[in-house]
């Protein structure tokens, strides 16, 4: 395996409250891990640390062999290049949705604006939104303005893509048009770590479910392996209350 | 009725000293508002520690006493500018630190998530403030500013004190020509009632414009 994110002996607390517990992960090139467990276990916080969103207290992080840098300028080409797409879509509402997925291009990547509209108008298309461009956010249902946000993270060519629990605020019947473009993603060999409670999701698209307890990963497995024989009474119980509804 | 018809050009220029102190004094305070309002947000600590003590030392000393300190203590370092510069810099110190903090109100309006999916993006911190989060701030913040710059154009009057023309002033040589003196300041009270309420239009039609769609 060929490791593009590497996090090892990573602590991070919230006031009292251990959030992150001697975290080591690794993410290959190409892989799709899926980070599931109960809330408060400390997975977006997971999630968030890989492009420092969230700085942590100790351990370290790399991405593609190099250390996450602090604030600054390195730290905001490191973030270039890794795409994040929210629970809360958190697309600018001041701007079309096509300027939404070619602004960081061009203001980022200083490529023209002519390129990246186009480029942006490719990505709308992908995620079958290009009849949309010229709307505002506002405008849009939750499942569009997700994909939206997801053609606004490809429009950086990221090595990697994270997903804070991409589908957790919209309607049931947009959570598949999320699920799809994510899915086909996968299929393509995008690198993503992806948070969230879609266990169809983690079942079909991923390479490694990584289970998390109380700020520690409890299961690191193949998902069949996890999803029919998970180790851990931590993951027997989650499951259980997941599953048979 | 005739001391404004009497004395027109003395007017004029009490109303031209008034608007010019709070034209140049209002555009140094809206660029430096802005600017200390981007350290106070900022990741660097000591921007964020100047930009507090910038507002907090401004917006709480008497401006006729920033006047004293301005005009008396600057000439004392070897800084000897016309009296009107000078009032001019210390107008627009006071008016910044009231601008920042409307500023700083505004980007709190602004949903954090938006912040995060900039950074998120590679923008650096000035890129973010300027690209994302200010043109979103812009909205609540129109009308605080509009009224700290109207406070502006009235807080202009003390710089009569200090040997600046300006509208107040010209009570003084009216009244030593014998004419009433309710006339002599009704008629500075139009002045000023000229530039307040030019600044009050531009901003509501500012405010319509600036709608931002959520």
């Amino acid at each position: 395996m060929d490791p593009l994110i590497v996090l090892s002996g990573v602590n991070k607390h919230f006031g009292q409250l251990h959030v992150l517990r001697d975290i080591d992960l690794t993410v290959g090139r190409g892989e799709v891990v899926v980070v599931i467990g109960p809330s408060g276990s400390g997975k977006s916080t997971l999630c968030r640390a890989i492009n420092r969103l969230e700085p942590v207290e100790s351990g370290t992080i790399t991405i593609d062999g190099r250390p996450l840098p602090s604030e600054g300028k390195e730290l905001a080409k490191l973030r270039a290049d890794v795409g994040m797409v929210f629970q809360s879509f958190n697309l600018f509402a001041h701007k079309t949705v096509l300027q939404n997925v070619a602004l960081a291009p061009v203001k980022v990547r200083g490529r023209s604006r002519a390129d990246a509209d186009k480029r942006a108008r490719e990505l709308l298309d992908r995620v079958g939104l290009l009849a949309h461009a010229d709307k505002y956010p506002a405008q849009m249902s939750g499942g569009q303005q997700q994909r939206v946000a997801i053609a606004r993270a490809l429009a950086m060519d990221p090595k990697a893509l994270l997903f804070d629990e991409p589908t957790s605020a919209l309607d049931p019947e947009m959570i598949n048009e999320v699920l799809e473009v994510m899915q086909q993603l996968a299929r393509d060999g995008m690198t993503m770590v992806v948070v969230t409670h879609e266990m169809g999701f983690a079942r079909s698209a991923a390479n490694r479910v990584v289970f998390m307890a109380d700020g520690l990963i409890v299961e690191d497995r193949v998902p069949e392996e996890f999803f029919t024989a998970p180790r851990s009474e931590r993951a027997k119980d989650f499951l259980s209350k997941i599953l048979h509804h | 009725m005739n001391v404004l018809l009497d004395n027109f050009s003395l007017y004029g220029k009490g109303f031209l000293g008034t608007l010019e102190l709070t034209l140049y004094a209002g555009v140094l305070a809206l660029v430096g508002g802005v600017i200390i309002a981007g350290f106070r947000v900022s990741p660097v600590k000591a921007l964020r520690v100047f930009g507090t003590t910038w507002v907090t030392v401004l917006r709480n000393t008497p401006l006729t006493l920033l006047f004293f300190a301005v005009l008396l203590g600057l000439p004392r370092f070897g800084l000897r500018l016309p009296f009107t510069t000078f009032a001019v810099l210390a107008l627009a110190c006071y008016t910044s630190a009231f601008i920042c903090e409307a500023v700083r109100s505004g980007i709190n309006t602004v949903p954090l998530g938006q912040g995060e999916a900039a950074r998120s993006l590679g923008m650096t911190f000035i890129q973010t403030l300027n690209l994302v989060v200010l043109p979103q701030a812009g909205r609540a913040v129109i009308s605080p500013i509009g009224s700290t710059l109207i406070a502006l154009a009235k807080n202009s009057a003390i710089a009569g004190s200090f040997s600046v023309t300006e509208l107040l002033g010209t009570y003084k040589p009216l009244n030593e020509l014998g004419y009433s003196i309710i006339w002599s300041f009704i008629w500075i009270a139009v002045g000023y009632l000229i530039i307040t309420l030019s600044i009050s239009l531009l901003f509501n039609v500012l405010e319509k414009k600036m709608g931002v769609v959520r």
